[in-house]
C-alpha cells in the first residue's frame, strides 16, 4: 500500500494509535511526483502526515484546509510548528492535495482551529518526540537526556543536532503512542498565541500568488457556460453557429443535468470553450439558448416573502421548543410587544468567482481549483467521470474569498465533464454574472416574535415563529422546513431566563438552490432576535444593554433539551462546549465598558447593540450611527469576541474586522430578488457590497483572553452587526427597520 | 500590436478589442491583475496607464498600446513600494484577491497626492472593492505611507534649509 512508502514494516505494525478524529499520528503520504502540479510537494523525509524535514533542515508542514482568508494555512502550521520546537523561519507551509487520511479538509463552519488545533498539537509533538529519539540513538544516550529546541536537539550535556541532520534517521523510529506525547506548557509556546504573519504575505503584495483563475496548464482552454436562469430549468434547443464563428471558439457543449435534486450539481447549461477568456465571453453572447421552463420559473421574492410573513404570523407552526405556557402568559401580560422581520436573499459574491482547471487523461483526473471541500471535490469528481475517487487528484489553490460558495464542488464538476469532452485541460471561469445569478443563495426569511412584559417591565413569554427555505432542500426537494441545525443557529437556542417560551418553525419550500454564507441562519436570526430584544428593551424603558443581560439572567449552563429542543451545538457535545451564560454576558459587560455607551449625543446619532452565541463563540457588537437627511452613515464599530484560546490573534482582529464590514455590508445593501424565477441582480452595480467609504473611521476589536478550548472566528463576528446598526438606527431616529437591507429605507 | 508593459515592449497579436485584463492574463502570463466583475465595478483588474489608474476590463489592447503600462508585477519589481511594505507591515491582506488592484490605486493616488486626507482616501478607493473588508487596514496604510513622506518631506527640507 503505498501510504507507507517510507514506513518500515516494523514502523508499520505500530501504527496503532488513533487520535479522536480518527487520524493516524505516525501515518505518511504518498508521494505523487510524476503528477506533480503548479503547486508544491513536500520534499523531506516525513515523519508523519502533516511534518517532513529536508536535509538541509527545512521543515515542510502541510496545511489541510484551505486559506480564503482566514489566516488558516498559517495558523494550524503554526501550531505544529510550536509544538515540534521548529524555527518558524524554516518551515515551508505546503498545500495539501485531496485526501481523506487528512481527515476532514471541509473548510466550513468555523472549525478549522476549533477541531484541529489538538491534533496539530499531537503531530508537532509526535515530530518533536521523533527528533529527540533520533538525537539520543545517535549519541547513544537516553532521550530524557535529549531536548528539542528551536529547530535542533540538544543533549544536557552539551552538544546538539540539527533537525536536517536528524531528519532522515527520526522518519525511520517507530511512532510514540499518543498517550507517551508530551505536550508543551502553555507558558512555553513560542508561536501559538503570537501574530504570526500569514505564510502569503509578500505574495499578496506582489501579485505572485496562485488563486483558481490562475492556474494554467499547457494547452489549456477556457470555457464560459450560459446556464438555465431558473431552478431545475432545462435547455430547450439552442444554436451555436454565431458562437462558433468568434474568433478562439473552438466548441459549444452542452452540459446537460443530472436528474434530481440540485445538490452539489452543475446546472444544466450550453458551454462556450475557446482559446483565451474574451473568446469564450464573447461567443457566449452570440449563442442562442431556449429554456425551458420549470416549476420554479414564476418564483417571485417579494411574493413569497409575502407568504412566509403571512404564514408566521398566522398561526402556529411545528412547535419545536416549548417550556411553560406561552399563551396564558400572553394573554394575562401587562403589554405584548410583537413584531415581524424579514430578511432576503443574499449572493456570496467573493472577489474571485468560482473557477476551475481539469486535465483528463488516460482515466484519471486531476483538478486545481479554489475549494474549500478538496474531498467532496474528489467524490463528485470521480462520481461524474465514473472514475475511482484514488484516481482524482484535486490541488487546492489560494481561495479569492469563499464563505460557502466554494464548498460546493459544482464548478470542478463542470470543468472535469468538459476537459473529459475536449481530450484538453479546461479552465471554467465564472463571470461575475453568472456568480450572482446561479449562487447557492443564502435563505431569505421571514419571523414573528412576540413578548410580553409584566409591570416591572421583566419579559414572562417569548414567542418566535420563523419560515425560511432549508437547506436541505438543496439535497432533498421533499424538505420544507428548517431542521433542528438551522434553528439551533441563534433562533430556537436563544439564552433567555423567561418562564414562558415558545419557538415555532413554518414551512418555507425551496424554490432557488439554497446554499450557506458565512454564518449561515444566523445572519437571519440574529437580526430578528436581536431586534426584538431592542424593542422589548425599549418598550420595557430599560438600557438595552442592561436589558440583555436581564434576559439571559444568571450564570448557568444551557440545557435546551429540557425544553424539547435538540440542540446541534454546531456538532460538538455539549459537555465538552458548553453553552455558559456567563460568557454571553461576559462580551456584552466587556463591549460596553469599552465604548461611550449611554453617552449624550447630538440628534441624528445614536448607539445600538447586539449580541450572537455562534459556532461557539460568543461575539458582542455595537454600532454607532448617524441619520441626517434621509442618509445613514456608520460612525463606528466595535466587537468583542469570547473564541477561547486564540492561536494568531492578529487573524481573529482581522476576522472581526472583515466580519463585520460583512455583516455591515449585508445589512445596508445585501439583497437579491427573484422576478420570473430569475435573479434580478447581476454584478456589482446592482448587487453592492461595502465600499471604503460607507466602512466608518473607528472600527475596534478586542479578543477576551481566555485559555479555554478554541472556539470558531470566521463566522462568529458577522451576524450580531446587522441588528446593532438597525437598532442604532432606532436609538438614533426612533424608526424601527424589521426588514433589511437598510439601503431600502435610507440613502447608505 | 506593440505593448510596453513593466518597462518592456511585446507583441501580441490578439484581436484590438482585447480587454487588456485578458490579454495579459491570458496571453502575457501576467496574472498578478484580477478579474473581479469585468465592468469597470470592482476594481481588480487596476493597472496604471502612464501612471493613471485604469481598469484593465475596461481597456482594450488597443488604447493600451498608446502608452505605458504597470502591472502589479511591475510596481517595484522586488516588492519593495513603500506601499508595498506598508500593507507588509499592517497585515493588510485576507485572501489577497483584490490587493493588487487596492495596490495600484492607492499607488496611483499617493503619486498625484502624496498626502490625501481621509476623505480623499475614501474616494480614490472607493471603486476598489474587497469582499474580506480589509478597508480599515488599507486606510491605514496609506495614511502611514503618507505620514511617511510627510515627514520625510519636511526633513528634507529642514536640511535644504540648513
Ligand atoms: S474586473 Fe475590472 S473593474 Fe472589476
Ligand atoms: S482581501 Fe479578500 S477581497 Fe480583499
Amino acid at each position: 500500500m503505498s501510504t507507507l512508502t517510507r514506513v518500515s514494516r516494523r514502523r508499520f505494525l505500530q501504527l496503532t494509535g488513533l487520535t479522536a478524529t480518527g487520524l493516524v499520528l505516525g501515518a505518511v503520504m504518498p508521494r505523487n511526483r510524476a503528477l506533480a502540479g503548479i503547486l508544491d510537494e513536500a520534499a523531506g523525509a516525513q515523519l508523519n502526515l502533516f511534518v517532513s524535514v529536508t536535509a538541509d533542515g527545512s521543515v515542510e508542514i502541510i496545511a489541510h484546509r484551505s486559506e480564503m482568508g482566514t489566516g488558516i494555512r498559517t495558523s494550524l502550521p503554526q501550531v505544529v510548528a510550536d509544538e515540534m520546537e521548529a524555527d518558524w523561519h524554516r518551515v515551508k507551509v505546503i498545500q495539501a492535495h485531496a485526501d481523506a487520511r487528512y481527515g476532514s479538509q471541509n473548510t466550513d463552519g468555523s472549525r478549522s482551529v476549533r477541531d484541529f488545533y489538538h491534533i496539530m498539537r499531537q503531530m508537532g509533538a509526535t515530530a518533536r518526540a521523533l527528533l529527540e529519539q533520533a538525537a539520543a540513538l545517535t549519541w547513544q544516550v537516553p532521550v530524557e537526556e535529549c531536548t528539542a529546541r528551536n529547530h535542533a536537539v540538544y543533549h544536557s550535556g552539551g552538544g546538539s543536532l540539527g533537525f536536517g541532520e536528524l531528519a532522515a534517521r527520526a522518519a525511520e523510529l517507530p511512532v510514540p503512542a499518543p498517550e507517551s506525547l508530551r505536550l508543551k506548557d502553555s507558558a512555553d509556546f513560542r508561536y501559538i498565541g503570537q501574530s504570526v504573519p500569514i505564510v502569503d504575505l509578500r505574495d499578496m503584495t506582489t501579485g505572485n500568488t496562485t488563486y483558481g483563475i490562475d492556474v494554467h496548464l499547457p494547452g489549456m482552454l477556457y470555457a464560459s457556460i450560459e446556464r438555465t436562469p431558473w431552478l431545475q430549468g432545462r435547455i430547450a434547443s439552442y444554436d451555436s453557429s454565431a458562437a462558433l464563428k468568434v474568433k478562439g471558439v473552438l466548441d459549444v457543449v452542452e452540459l446537460v443535468a443530472v436528474a434530481g435534486a440540485p445538490g452539489f450539481n452543475p446546472i444544466e447549461g450550453v458551454a462556450v470553450i475557446a482559446t483565451n477568456n474574451h473568446s469564450a465571453l464573447k461567443g457566449r453572447v452570440a449563442l442562442k439558448v431556449n429554456w425551458r421552463k420549470s416549476e420554479h420559473s414564476d418564483h417571485d421574492s417579494g411574493a413569497y416573502l409575502d407568504e412566509l410573513a403571512a404564514r408566521v404570523e398566522g398561526g402556529t407552526g411545528e412547535v419545536r421548543r416549548q417550556r411553560g405556557d406561552v399563551d396564558a402568559a400572553l394573554a394575562s401580560a401587562a403589554s405584548v410587544v410583537e413584531a415581524t422581520y424579514r430578511t432576503p436573499y443574499l449572493a456570496h459574491a467573493s472577489m474571485e468567482p468560482p473557477v476551475a482547471t481539469a486535465r483528463v487523461t488516460d482515466e484519471r483526473c486531476e483538478i486545481w481549483a479554489c475549494t474549500q471541500t478538496p474531498q467532496a471535490t474528489q467524490r463528485a469528481v470521480a462520481e461524474a467521470l465514473e472514475l475511482d475517487v484514488a484516481a482524482v487528484t484535486v490541488h487546492v489553490t489560494l481561495l479569492g474569498g469563499g464563505f460557502g460558495r466554494k464548498s460546493k464542488p459544482d464548478f470542478s464538476v463542470e470543468a472535469a465533464r468538459l476537459a473529459s469532452h475536449v481530450g484538453k485541460p479546461v479552465q471554467v471561469v465564472w463571470s461575475r454574472e453568472d456568480d450572482i445569478r446561479h449562487d447557492y443563495f443564502h435563505a431569505c426569511s421571514a419571523q414573528h416574535f412576540k413578548g410580553a412584559l409584566d409591570d416591572t417591565g421583566k419579559v414572562t413569554a417569548w414567542l418566535a415563529r420563523e419560515a425560511s427555505p432549508p437547506i436541505g432542500s438543496t439535497f432533498d426537494t421533499s424538505v420544507r422546513r428548517n431542521g433542528s441545525g438551522g434553528l439551533s443557529q441563534g433562533f430556537a437556542n436563544v439564552p433567555f431566563a423567561v418562564p414562558n417560551l415558545r419557538v415555532e418553525s413554518h414551512e418555507a419550500p425551496g424554490h432557488v438552490r439554497i446554499g450557506w454564507l458565512r454564518s449561515v441562519y444566523n445572519i437571519p436570526y440574529a437580526f430578528g432576535v436581536g431586534s426584538f430584544v431592542d424593542e422589548l428593551a425599549h418598550a420595557a424603558g430599560v438600557d438595552p444593554a442592561e436589558f440583555w443581560l436581564q434576559l439571559i439572567g444568571e450564570d448557568r449552563f444551557l440545557d435546551f433539551s429540557a425544553d424539547g429542543f435538540e440542540y446541534s451545538n454546531y456538532g460538538r457535545d455539549i459537555a465538552e462546549y458548553p453553552f455558559a451564560t456567563a460568557r454571553t454576558k461576559n462580551v456584552i459587560r466587556e463591549l460596553v465598558g469599552s465604548i461611550p455607551w449611554g453617552e449624550k449625543l447630538p440628534p441624528g446619532q445614536g448607539w445600538g447593540l447586539s449580541v450572537v452565541n455562534s459556532f461557539l463563540s460568543d461575539v458582542a457588537v455595537a454600532s454607532k450611527v448617524e441619520v441626517r437627511d434621509g442618509r445613514l452613515r456608520v460612525l463606528e464599530l466595535h466587537g468583542v469576541i469570547d473564541a477561547g484560546r486564540v492561536v494568531n490573534p492578529d487573524r481573529v482582529h482581522a476576522q472581526m474586522e472583515g466580519g463585520m464590514i460583512f455583516g455591515l455590508s449585508l445589512a445596508l445593501n445585501g439583497e437579491i430578488t427573484f422576478a420570473g424565477g430569475e435573479a434580478a441582480q447581476s454584478n456589482f452595480h446592482d448587487y453592492p457590497i461595502a465600499r471604503m467609504d460607507q466602512v466608518p473611521a473607528v472600527i475596534r476589536s478586542h479578543i477576551v483572553a481566555s485559555d479555554a478550548a478554541p472556539t470558531g472566528v470566521g463566522e462568529p463576528p458577522t451576524p450580531p452587526t446587522a441588528p446593532a446598526i438597525a437598532n442604532a438606527v432606532f436609538a438614533a431616529t426612533g424608526r424601527r427597520i424589521r426588514e433589511l437591507p437598510l439601503g431600502k429605507h435610507f440613502s447608505v | 500590436m506593440k505593448l510596453t508593459i513593466n518597462g518592456t515592449t511585446t507583441e501580441l497579436d490578439t484581436e484590438p478589442d482585447m480587454p487588456l485584463l485578458w490579454a495579459l492574463r491570458d496571453f502575457l502570463g501576467l496574472r498578478g491583475t484580477k478579474y473581479g466583475c469585468g465592468k469597470g465595478l470592482c476594481g481588480a483588474c487596476t493597472v496604471h496607464l502612464d501612471g493613471q489608474p485604469r481598469r484593465s476590463c475596461q481597456l482594450t489592447v488597443a488604447d493600451a498600446a498608446s502608452g505605458e503600462i504597470t502591472t502589479i508585477e511591475g510596481l517595484s519589481g522586488d516588492g519593495s513600494h513603500p506601499l508595498q511594505q506598508a500593507w507588509r507591515d499592517f497585515n493588510v491582506p485576507q485572501c489577497g484577491y483584490c490587493q493588487s488592484g487596492q495596490l495600484m490605486s492607492a499607488s496611483a493616488l499617493l503619486a498625484s497626492n502624496p498626502a490625501p486626507s481621509d476623505a480623499e482616501i475614501n474616494t480614490a478607493m472607493a471603486g476598489n472593492l474587497c469582499r474580506c473588508g480589509t478597508y480599515p487596514r488599507i486606510r491605514a496604510a496609506i495614511r502611514s505611507v503618507a505620514a511617511d513622506a510627510a515627514s520625510g518631506a519636511g526633513a528634507s527640507a529642514a536640511e535644504d534649509g540648513a
